[in-house]
């Protein structure tokens, strides 16, 4: 066990796609409990050091491992198939169009009860690819296959925060 | 992880010997001090037996101060020179203050942060507020007849980099060991929650006397995890204060003429929104220079003069509930914090808004101390195998200039901390040897609207073709909030580092110059006090290395323990001595040579708390 451990490991959870949500925060209050700063507080600027290091080691493979889009993408990346999100921007034409649709209907959408229609579309279209990468990285086990997914979830994230952001300037 | 409790060598046969460790909340109109006594967190009284200090200082030539009640009560014949409401000057320049010119005292616009003029010449808000720290810590000092170890010291969750470190630096500059900065409606929360065995999402709204936050826990056994935050670092019950003065005088044909008049005016606002609290018309009778002023103000006309300002605090509620990805049915109980929240109208709209009756058993003004207390006590080692956790949040987002006058985001708003976050980035131009840094924070989108934390340069970068060096900028944000930068160019190994500090802060130097000009003037005194100091700090680490290797002396080679035993023995050899230098260089050679040792204890606890957690759920 060290800072390069995997996530997975380092919370001694099953490195899948598929995890148990309240698993993940007990591992988390558990290995914090055990490595937060303040534990060391009377111990020294060495000790204090070293669990600034796991502290925020920790909390970095908890916001991986707890958002399902990130979580795709490590796994992806953990079995030698990274997604590459800069380098790599060809799509399939055919989402492109729908995220041109949608980027015209955020344009359109004047009202709160539209945003949220809206909304509710593009977590349709989200839950759908979150299924299709446990498929691809749980039971098929082609990691490669899985990155396009995980690269349209991508798309889909960015689009769903630009539209919170417009629901909140609504409101 | 339990701790063992050792008494200092030589000084207490008592094996409770405890250290005093203090909670302290440094508000904008009063401030309060606690500790944990006999297991119960308590605030402490002055002479007087009253624990809130106005957070009043009163410069009345280069020597002499009057600090809290005296100071108070001069305000009004003496505006220039006493300083109140100076929390609203921290980490701040001039162009940052809103209505800078209603202030009763005159403000100098210098580098970084704002200066006040007074009688004593000009005094920074750290210089300040370190009187007022300064002055509780001689009042735990004083009820415990013993030196404060460390303290615990409360900040508004929304303070930005820059008002947190001034506020540590005004804590170093009153002579306090600060064990940790913590957010003020956690610091409630940790008070409530322990009181009342709690369970559950919490939301905690603290409108204070001159900042604003809203927080939504997360309380389980002994954790308190913040879910988001959110706020506004200048809204407050002294903007409530001025509505209401503006509105008395528009009833009259009078005009403020003298600071004097001001101060008058603003007092007897406070007074009538007070009255207004427990009865629904309060008189305002008072003297002017210019004449005199004799109504009354009924509660509703208060309300329509400062619906505005409540307005805001439900925006920042919306907010924060929308970060923190729970609906208003998720949240369990609201609690009240801060003496403002004693207005109804806003035990109203927060009880509107989250659909049920606020918590208002503790005392707004007294709860954030006690909670710092408690975590104090728990710092300093005092709570035997006591396993309270605090996991708490950035409030806003971190990131850095780029192209074009953008921020690109490095940390965004509510991550958990401790964190440490990269990114990449490249150059712009063929053979670029060097890239300027701007480091800002704040939620917008252009670089001008957000908060300008420092500067700094990555030279030496090897000439490459545009687009070719890989630079990898980390920002990392420790336990108390606060940022420091590093930045490393990937191929060449070229490195620049810097703690957020010089650019809008008081430099080290300046914090020396201060320390110096202090109270503790006499040089033979502080040269005395650093010696004290640097051997308190020799003996704490000669007793976490000596309880570290009885607990897993296992894990080293002979020839490093070796080493580690040489470091010991060579700083015991020196603690007798009155040169505190060289104590200083000799614990921090003991720390040094104890690092590997410290990553690797930390490496089997983590394994070993894996694996008990495992055998557990099996």
């Amino acid at each position: 066990m060290n800072l390069q451990t995997d996530d997975f490991a380092l919370f001694g959870l099953p490195p899948q796609f598929a995890q148990d949500k309240a698993a993940l925060d007990s591992q988390w209050k558990v290995l914090q409990a055990q490595a937060h700063p303040d534990k060391f507080a009377a111990q020294g600027a060495a000790a204090q050091r070293v669990a600034m290091q796991w502290s925020a080691r920790i909390n970095e493979a908890y916001r991986r491992l707890k958002d399902p889009l990130t979580r795709a993408a490590y796994l992806c990346e953990l079995h030698g198939a990274p997604i590459n999100a800069h380098s790599n921007t060809a799509m399939p034409a055919s989402f492109l169009v729908q995220q041109i649709e949608w980027r015209e209907a955020l344009d359109d959408a004047q009202t709160d009860a539209a945003l949220e229609a809206l909304l509710a579309l593009v977590n349709g279209v989200k839950i759908d690819l979150l299924g299709e990468c446990a498929q691809l990285l749980d039971v098929q086990r082609d990691f490669a296959a899985a990155v396009l997914p995980v690269r349209c979830l991508m798309f889909i994230d960015k689009f769903a925060h630009d539209l919170n952001q417009r629901l909140d300037a609504l409101a | 992880m339990a701790l063992l409790q050792i008494s200092e060598p030589g000084q207490s046969p008592n094996p409770h010997a405890r250290r005093l460790a203090v909670g302290i909340d440094l508000g904008t109109t009063h401030s309060l001090v606690a500790s944990v006594r006999n297991g119960v967190a308590e605030c402490l009284p002055d002479a007087q037996g009253r624990v809130i200090l106005p957070s009043v200082v009163r410069y009345l030539d280069v020597q002499r101060r009057q600090i809290g009640f005296d100071a108070l009560a001069q305000q009004s014949s003496d505006p220039g020179n006493t300083i109140a409401s100076v929390k609203r000057l921290m980490g701040r320049g001039l162009a940052d203050i809103a209505n800078a010119e209603r202030l009763p005292y005159s403000l100098v616009a210098t580098p970084g942060m704002v200066k006040v003029r007074t009688i004593a010449g000009e005094k920074s808000p750290v210089e300040v507020s370190a009187e007022l720290l300064a002055t509780l810590r001689f009042r735990a000092e004083d009820s415990f007849n013993d030196d404060v170890y460390g303290a615990v010291i409360t900040v508004p969750a929304y303070f930005d980099d820059a008002q947190r470190q001034a506020t540590k630096d005004a804590a170093q500059l009153a002579g306090l060991n600060v064990l940790r900065l913590i957010n003020e409606p956690t610091a409630a929360a940790i008070a409530y929650g322990l009181d009342n065995a709690s369970e559950g999402v919490y939301a905690v709204y603290d409108l204070g006397g001159g900042t604003f936050d809203i927080s939504i826990l997360r309380l389980s056994v002994g954790v308190f995890e913040v879910l988001a935050t959110g706020g506004d670092s200048a809204l407050g019950g002294d903007d409530y204060d001025r509505a209401l003065a503006d509105w008395i005088l528009a009833q009259t044909p009078l005009q403020v003429a003298s600071q004097e008049d001001q101060v008058m005016l603003f007092a007897a606002a406070r007074a009538c929104k007070e009255a207004l609290s427990d009865s629904e018309i309060a008189p305002v009778e008072l003297d002017l220079s210019v004449g005199r002023i004799d109504l009354s103000v009924n509660r509703s006309e208060f309300e329509a003069v400062t619906a505005s300002l409540s307005a805001r605090t439900l925006q920042a509620m919306r907010k924060v509930l929308r970060d923190s990805g729970l609906g208003k049915q998720d949240i369990q109980g609201v609690v009240m914090v801060g003496g403002s929240t004693r207005m109804p109208q806003i035990r109203t709209l927060v009880g509107e808004f989250f659909g049920q009756t606020p918590l208002t058993n503790l005392n707004p003004d007294e709860v954030v101390a006690l909670g710092a207390a408690i975590q104090a006590n728990q710092l300093a080692g005092n709570a035997v195998a006591s396993d309270l956790l605090l996991l708490d949040v950035i409030p806003l987002s971190l990131g850095i200039e780029t192209m074009g006058g953008l921020v690109e985001r490095i940390v965004p708003r509510n991550q958990t901390i401790p964190t440490a976050m990269a990114q990449d980035f490249t150059t712009y131009q063929d053979g670029q040897t060097a890239l300027a840094l701007h480091v800002v924070q704040g939620e917008r989108d252009l670089v001008a609207d957000c908060r300008s934390l420092a500067r700094f340069e990555l030279r030496g970068i090897p000439p490459m073709v545009a687009g070719a060096a890989r630079i990898r900028v980390t920002f990392t944000v420790d336990a108390d909030g606060l940022l420091s930068v590093a930045a490393r160019e990937q191929v060449s190994g070229v490195e620049a580092k810097i703690e957020v500090k010089p650019s809008y802060g008081l430099s080290d130097d300046q914090i020396a110059q201060m320390l110096k000009d202090s109270f503790s003037t006499a040089e033979a005194d502080m040269r005395a006090r650093s010696v004290v100091e640097a051997r308190v700090d020799a003996q704490r680490m000669l007793l976490a290395t000596q309880s570290a290797l009885n607990a897993d002396g296992d894990l080293l080679q002979t020839a490093e323990l070796q080493t580690i035993d040489a470091a010991m023995y060579a700083l015991r050899a020196i603690t007798a001595s009155d040169d505190a230098a060289a104590i200083e260089a000799q614990t921090k050679a003991l720390a040094e040579a104890t690092e590997a040792f410290a990553a690797q204890r930390m490496n089997r606890g983590i394994a070993q708390a894996l694996s008990g957690k495992n055998i557990a759920t099996l």
